[in-house]
């Protein structure tokens, strides 16, 4: 069978069954606080249906749109992110035991297998990114690796995209290419489904659909170069590690010591972002304790305490910090930019910092 | 899968006060299959923890080839480390490790030595001296140079002494400030580096202590032309998950957990020196 299946808008709510009927817990994009964020997704009507979103730098709104699309936006705050590198949990915790002992225990619980509808490219790009990081080093993480195998992954072209948006500048949208089970095209009258994966395809097989049509096909095409030239932010050429790590005393940091607020938005809202701390809570009794893990932001002093200095004590060293590991030493760790282009860091920075424009600052002077 | 940040139970065997704030414990993880399986680099360090109080990175500093004890010296600086020093002989606590790369004691094989250490109790760099000591016969001359800011706070005096003893090994001690009892010297460490006669292409440089002080020192031997890539030294950074996973202890592409904590100056020069890197 071919690989792409139409399936009219009228049945679209015959995805989210069929993930159901197959054991998912179905997760997807819905409206709440004038945002849209991935929640429980049981009824099509609780998708932002009929809603875009209006971006730029410090500027966040959501508007209707013309259509009755599901997808017409663009990105949320946050990523899928959440779902696989939680905010805060607990990693182990400790008994204290009658004869002075101490004991350790495991705190991972079984996870319920995870449908997650409307992943776009850039929050793929981020996940392969996570998935690097957490899985395959010498000590894989077990929260992540339990809660990452657990998904099932509903992809989504974009055919729009906000004018933060930049995933052509770095190569991971608006196409989604791989690492998802299923992807969606939408059109006005409905969706193609295009299976990636066995069960992926196992689950297209249960849906009545029908064959995708030629017209159909190149009205997908259309929309993602749509997409992709309604973009028109850029990075300096790469590779960018050299070039940002020679322009480390370069003036154009302080005048971000005077703008940025050092308040962490960019950082807790960016998709690759993984620092931690991780503190000891105790219990009331004072005999047991959970080590807990929780996002952490290198905009925070503490970041780069050790007893008695803070090692980035300036805002500009934080700001440096976060650019130059992002587009420039993230290659040497990671083999690519730790950017995806989403836009976000753009979007919710208060003061409308653009990651773009300092860049074409600090990179102009290394410029061949 | 196995959860790597877990700690083991380790118990206190022995603990010696070395100075107002500064203690030595001797440890022992109580699992005695986990106890012989433990094996450690001179340079490599543990995570310490304690129940309700959180944890903390700290070198080893005990005799590698003793697959018995762990040992630790460390100075009180905040809650963790004042907690670690009131523990008495008994008391048990968490130990995961060991974490990082040590110092290259193979790569600077058939080499002269200069150890230079500032500070009190600098410990990362105990354990490579006893180890150095022990196997004499695969380098060469060997300089122990520690630096401390007042004489006062010169520990130790009975493990330099039996150093100095050990045929082609030389110790050099400087005190930024000293009292008249002071026999040794008084300035900065880089003072004794004419006299050491360094051969360039056969030395490697080690160092360990506050930043400033071994700026001051990888500048020097830059200037005497010892290799970039055999001039090394401990880092310190903030350590949470001591596997390369909670991003703290990043110092421009490499993780001092993983990469490090020992680096040698080749592959950290682009950072060098930056305030704030
Ligand atoms: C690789 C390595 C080896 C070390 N070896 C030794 C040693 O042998 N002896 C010794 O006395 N000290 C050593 N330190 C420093 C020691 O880790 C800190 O003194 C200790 O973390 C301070 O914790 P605290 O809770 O007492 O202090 P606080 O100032 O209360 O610290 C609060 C928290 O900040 C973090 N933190 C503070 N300082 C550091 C630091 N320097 N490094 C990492 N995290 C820090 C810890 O999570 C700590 O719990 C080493 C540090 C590193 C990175
Ligand atoms: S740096 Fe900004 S644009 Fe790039 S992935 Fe992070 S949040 Fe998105
Ligand atoms: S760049 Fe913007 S979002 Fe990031 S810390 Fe500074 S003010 Fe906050």
């Amino acid at each position: 069978m071919n690989r792409q299946r139409f399936l009219p808008r009228e049945r679209f709510q015959s995805l989210i069954d069929q993930l159901k009927a197959a054991g998912y817990d179905v997760v997807g994009p819905q409206v709440r606080d004038h945002a849209i964020v991935f929640d429980a997704l049981t009824k099509v009507e609780q998708l932002p249906i009929g809603i875009t979103d209006e971006q730029a730098p410090g500027r966040y709104r959501l508007e209707k749109s013309e259509s009755r699309r599901c997808f017409d936006w663009a990105t949320g705050a946050q990523a899928i992110k959440p779902m696989t590198f939680v905010a805060r949990e607990t990693l182990w915790q400790s008994e204290r035991l009658p004869g002075g002992g101490i004991s350790f225990h495991d705190t991972l619980t079984e996870t319920r297998p995870v449908a997650i509808i409307g992943v776009r490219a850039c929050d793929l790009a981020a996940l392969s990114i996570h998935d690097h990081h957490f899985m395959r080093g010498a000590h894989p993480d077990p929260q992540y690796s339990q809660r990452r195998q657990s998904l099932f992954l509903i992809a989504v072209h974009c055919m729009r995209s906000a004018a933060t948006c930049f995933c052509t500048a770095t190569g991971d949208g608006p196409q989604a290419r791989s690492g998802y089970d299923l992807v969606l095209s939408e059109l006005d009258t409905g969706f193609i489904l295009e299976a990636h994966t066995g069960r992926g395809l196992d689950i297209v097989l249960q849906m009545e659909t029908e064959a995708v049509t030629a017209e159909q096909t190149e009205q997908a095409d259309a929309g993602i170069l749509r997409a992709a030239r309604q973009q028109h932010r850029t990075l300096p050429a790469g590779p960018l590690q050299e070039k940002l790590v020679s322009a480390v005393e370069h003036p154009h940091w302080q005048t971000l010591n005077d703008r940025c607020l050092s308040c962490g938005n960019c950082t807790a809202v960016c998709p690759t972002c993984f620092c931690q701390t991780h503190v000891d809570e105790i219990s009331l009794d004072g005999q047991q304790a959970s080590h807990v893990r929780q996002w952490e932001s290198c905009f925070n002093p503490d970041h780069s305490h050790i007893h008695g200095i803070v090692i980035r004590s300036e805002r500009s060293h934080r700001y440096r910090q976060w650019l130059t590991h992002k587009f420039g030493t993230w290659e040497e760790q990671f083999g690519r930019s730790g950017c995806v282009g989403c836009g976000r860091c753009i979007t919710w920075c208060p003061v409308g910092i653009d990651v773009t424009g300092e860049l074409a600052v600090l990179c102009k002077r290394n410029e061949p | 899968m196995n959860n790597p940040f877990m700690p083991h139970e380790a118990e206190v065997i022995a603990r010696h006060e070395e100075t107002a704030d500064l203690f030595s414990i001797q440890l022992r993880l109580t699992d005695p299959v986990i106890q012989s399986q433990y094996r450690f680099a001179p340079g490599q360090f543990n995570m310490l923890y304690l129940p309700g109080m959180g944890e903390v990175p700290v070198s080893i500093v005990s005799d590698p080839d003793d697959i018995h004890i762990i040992d630790h010296t460390i100075r009180k600086v905040g809650s963790v480390t004042n907690n670690l020093g009131r523990l008495q002989v008994g008391d048990r606590l968490g130990l995961r490790g060991p974490y990082g790369r040590g110092w290259p004691v193979v790569e600077a094989e058939g080499t002269d030595l200069v150890i230079v250490t500032g500070g009190l109790g600098c410990a990362p760099s105990v354990s490579l001296i006893d180890y150095v000591l022990r196997c004499q016969a695969r380098y060469g001359h060997v300089h122990i140079i520690q630096g401390v800011k007042h004489s006062n706070d010169f520990i130790w005096h009975a493990r330099y002494d039996l150093w100095r003893q050990y045929p082609n090994v030389e110790v050099w001690l400087t005190a930024d400030a000293g009292d008249a009892l002071w026999p040794w010297h008084i300035g900065p460490v880089t003072q004794f580096f004419d006299q050491l006669d360094i051969d360039p292409q056969r030395t490697s440089v080690m160092m360990c202590g506050p930043e400033g002080m071994m700026k001051a020192v990888v500048q020097d031997m830059r200037q005497r032309a010892v290799p970039d890539k055999r001039i090394w030294f401990s880092m310190e950074r903030n350590v949470q998950c001591a596997v390369g996973s909670c991003g703290r202890c990043q110092l421009g592409a490499k993780f001092v957990c993983k990469d490090g904590p020992v680096f040698n100056y080749d592959e950290l020069a682009p950072y060098w020196g930056h305030k704030g890197a």
